[in-house]
């Protein structure tokens, strides 16, 4: 059987707490809403079968691998792509649409947890990743390193969904954060890499053939709230989910537990190591300020990309 | 049909292939959300509730055996919660290595993959039993915007035109990749990121064309914007009572297994 | 307004990369008229075709159809005029459910709902395909995806059928079984580009040349078909 590239990130029912689920939905409704309006202005009457027939593209593309190193390959998950191409809006559109009929037609990912699934790897994803191109583009300059940029974009835009996902479980109870965050974004590290390269790969392919797609829709995506959009979801993710956690001792019993202690000592596991101990006894506060540590994070690593990519060019 | 996807729908003329798909679509979502509300560790109200799923399935014709195998595909995901197992304090049962697996961490553990398993069997009921139209038309009167409902329709009917598309291009790459045996084949991996590339891209090219085709298709045929439909058939009140039936014992057991925790 | 003409006046048309697919384009197809549109691959019949109900707008030069100049205050009554079957079935059949797809464009006319099943079914058993109305599109042989595509714009009762390569993929049988729906269909006025010269010489009594953009030959087919020389020039052959 096929089996989806980003199976870590399709969470199925059972793995989240039900508030958590639902403030997921919550957001996606939100966020949905937003994408229809946007589009509809962009697009008129076409909205309707382009994102339909994207959103099947999207879902064919995902099949389309390469071969890395030792067995593994690089895949596509394509919000970032979609986002590039089509615009933010579309984008969210687009790829809530190919999770939705994954977990109806194939059970990829639970009907509870659709809407942060849907969050995930539609909403932030084509989100963040739009954002991150639109800043390097910012930094770089509108014609530099287009490809490169686009990479970056697709990179971050998996290590957040990725980050997330890790976030979600982390609040339901269901996988201690000291844990799930850096196995996650380790992981999707290398899937993120399989990610831009396939990414910039069809970016260089249509810039060829049909470099007027590439325009055209840039300008009408700009000004529409995106950067806000983006910010204000990818922060309510972080600072709010932990607050709607029902689990009263989920985090708090990770953080005194000898067992992870001994795990937090492991070499691989160090990227955030005691954060939930020596300062924060409260168990939401130490998540909120995991999730804005890992915000701050991929801002960081975001911008000296940029700086980096501005310097190379200029050389 | 594309061998490689496997839609779930299974033909049939069974009472639970004739409900009427909203009041599926509502009743597997509520079971669903029993059993995601079950809290953890009890172990015969996951039996019960077991129980009351392969019954509803049997009514749609589907064998306990049939749907739980189904269901297994979930379990890789089951990784990402393993680490409770560990992380749990409690009493220890097992050293693994260095770590300690608690009674209360596997507890945890096996209570989060059972509720999984039968959280997608609850999902399985709706998807074994209904064609994904009925599923999309009953998401459309249940008030999901028509928009994005007309979005995902539009997404299924070019589905496997496009994997197909796209499992062409994959086989004509693969007759152009030889390999002559103790050296690497493919070129390096910039290259073979490229080719890969290239083939999204040129999917990518066909189905945005394609869209566009349709567009017309849709305009010549009188489309201005707003998508018409049938009106949906009134709901049928008597087989809404028969799909309470479930609904309701999933609350009991619910119930139950909140008095069972705290006796216990 | 039974007006089943088309009038096509020095039309121009370019794509929006800079490619001019039509020069100068004129021809007129009187009520009932059958006219063939043939050419080599690319010479521009598909984009002709394409702006007899407005999904394409010329450059240069005036289109009336059934009556009515080309304009949007009567796009609505020419789409409903016109029905213009795609090159591509795929293209055309875009909903899940052949039931859905010829019910599509009804619908759209704004029929009640009886109207609207009335008109499917006679549409279906026109073509012979009453069998597949619940079957997905996505399923179906070549030939069956034509005949329904057929279906879905005849469920609109147009008085002008514009038919883009009708037989291009059918094996022989579907192929006669094609032409010999649309002999039936005499009240319709049609205009049908093709490879096909045996459809051609069967069905239509007009044939017009189309290459480059330009109109070679406009004229009866029996004429045409037995100029080799022309034939010959633009890529064609006799049936
Ligand atoms: N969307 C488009 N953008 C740019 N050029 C186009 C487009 N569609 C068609 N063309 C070009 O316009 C010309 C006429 O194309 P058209 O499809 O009308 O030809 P045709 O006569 O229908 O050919 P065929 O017999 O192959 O169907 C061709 O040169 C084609 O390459
Ligand atoms: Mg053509």
């Amino acid at each position: 059987m096929f089996l989806p590239p980003v199976i870590a990130l399709h969470i199925p029912d059972g793995f989240l707490s039900v508030p958590v689920a639902a403030f997921g939905w919550l957001l996606l409704v939100a966020a949905l809403a937003a994408a229809l309006r946007q589009t509809r202005a962009q697009l008129g009457e076409r909205q309707v079968p382009m994102m339909g027939v994207i959103a099947a593209f999207v879902f064919a593309a995902q099949m389309i691998n390469f071969p890395v190193a030792g067995g593994t390959s690089g895949h596509l998950v394509g919000g970032a792509l979609v986002a590039i191409l089509l615009g933010p809006w579309a984008a969210v559109l687009v790829m809530t649409s190919v999770i939705a009929v994954q977990a109806l037609l194939f059970q990829d990912g639970g009907l509870l947890a659709l809407g942060f699934n849907a969050v995930n790897m539609g909403v932030l994803s084509a989100l963040v990743g739009y954002t991150v191109f639109r800043q390097l583009s910012r930094l770089a300059g509108e014609d530099r390193g287009y490809l490169l940029r686009a990479g970056i974009a697709a990179w971050v835009s998996v290590e957040v969904a990725a980050a997330a996902t890790a976030l979600q479980l982390a609040v339901s109870g269901t996988s201690p954060l000291t844990l799930a965050l850096p196995a996650m974004l380790g992981i999707h590290a290398a899937i993120g890499l399989g990610e831009a390269l396939i990414t910039a790969g069809a970016l260089a392919f249509i810039r060829q053939t049909r470099p007027d797609l590439l325009q055209s829709h840039t300008a009408a995506a700009r000004g529409s709230g995106w950067v806000a959009a983006g910010l204000v979801i990818a922060l309510a993710v972080a600072l709010v989910s932990p607050l709607a956690s029902s689990d009263p001792d989920g985090l708090e019993r990770v953080a005194i537990d000898q067992g992870f202690e001994e795990l937090a000592q492991e070499p691989g596991y160090e990227l955030l190591p005691d954060y939930t101990i020596p300062f924060v006894e409260h168990e939401a506060l130490t998540t909120i300020l995991a999730g804005v540590l890992g915000v701050l994070a991929v801002a960081a690593v975001t911008y000296g990309l940029a700086r980096f990519v501005r310097r190379g060019q200029s050389v | 049909m594309n061998p490689v996807f496997r839609e779930r729908y299974q033909q049939g003329t069974t009472a639970l292939h004739r409900l009427d798909a909203r009041v599926k679509l509502v009743m597997a979502l509520l079971l669903a959300l029993g059993v995601s509300l079950t809290p953890e560790g009890v172990w015969p109200v996951y039996a019960l509730q077991w129980c009351l799923i392969a019954a509803v399935g049997a009514a749609g014709g589907l064998s306990a055996w049939r749907l739980g195998r189904a269901a297994a595909v979930a379990l890789p995901f089951t990784l990402a919660a393993a680490a409770l197992v560990f992380t749990t304090p409690g009493e220890p049962v097992a050293r693994a290595g260095g770590l300690v697996i608690t009674g209360a961490g596997l507890a945890r553990f096996l209570s989060i993959v059972l509720k999984s398993w039968l959280a997608v069997q609850a999902a399985l009921l709706l998807a074994m039993t209904t064609p994904f139209d009925d599923i999309l038309a009953a998401a459309r009167s249940l008030k999901v915007p028509d928009t994005l409902v007309a979005i995902v329709g539009f997404m299924y009917r070019y589905l496997y035109v496009l994997v197909d598309e796209a499992q062409s291009l994959l086989r004509a790459r693969a007759a152009r990749s030889a390999a002559l045996p103790g050296k690497p084949s493919g070129g390096s991996l910039r290259w073979r990121a490229r080719v890969a590339g290239g083939m999204v891209g040129s999917l990518f090219l066909r189905s945005f064309e394609r869209s566009e085709r349709v567009y017309a298709a849709m305009l010549s045929r009188g489309y201005d914007g707003r998508l018409r439909g049938f009106a949906p058939p009134p709901l049928d009140w008597r087989s809404a009572g028969w799909a309470a039936l479930p609904v309701l014992l999933m609350a009991v057991t619910v119930v139950l297994a909140f008095v069972f925790r705290s006796s216990a | 307004m039974s007006h089943h003409s088309i009038e096509v006046d020095g039309l121009c048309y370019r794509y929006p990369d800079g490619r001019v697919a039509l020069e100068n384009v004129s021809l007129h197809v009187a009520p009932d008229e059958k006219v063939a549109l043939v050419g080599p691959n690319g010479a521009g019949k598909s984009t002709l075709l394409l702006h007899l109900n407005g999904v394409l707008r010329p450059a240069a030069g005036s289109i009336r159809v059934a009556g009515l100049p080309l304009e949007d205050r009567h796009l609505g009554q020419i789409r409903a005029a016109v029905g213009l079957v795609f090159q591509n079935p795929d293209d055309q059949l875009f909903s899940t459910r052949v039931y859905d797809d010829v019910a599509f464009g009804p619908l759209h006319l704004g029929l009640d709902e009886a109207e609207v099943r009335a008109r499917v079914a006679t549409a279906l058993d026109a073509v012979g395909m009453s069998a597949y109305a619940d079957r997905s599109s996505y399923h179906l042989s070549m030939g069956e995806k034509k005949r329904i595509a057929i279906a879905t714009v005849l469920s609109m009762s147009p008085q002008i059928l514009v038919l883009d390569e009708p037989t291009a993929g059918l094996d022989p049988r579907a192929r006669r079984q094609l032409i010999g729906l649309l002999r039936g269909l005499e009240q319709q006025t049609m205009l049908i580009s093709t490879h096909d010269m045996r459809l051609v010489s069967e069905l239509c009594s007009r044939t017009i040349v189309l290459d480059g953009g330009h109109i070679i030959a406009d004229g009866p087919t029996q004429v045409i078909l037995s100029d080799d020389a022309l034939l010959e020039r633009h890529g064609l052959e006799r049936p």
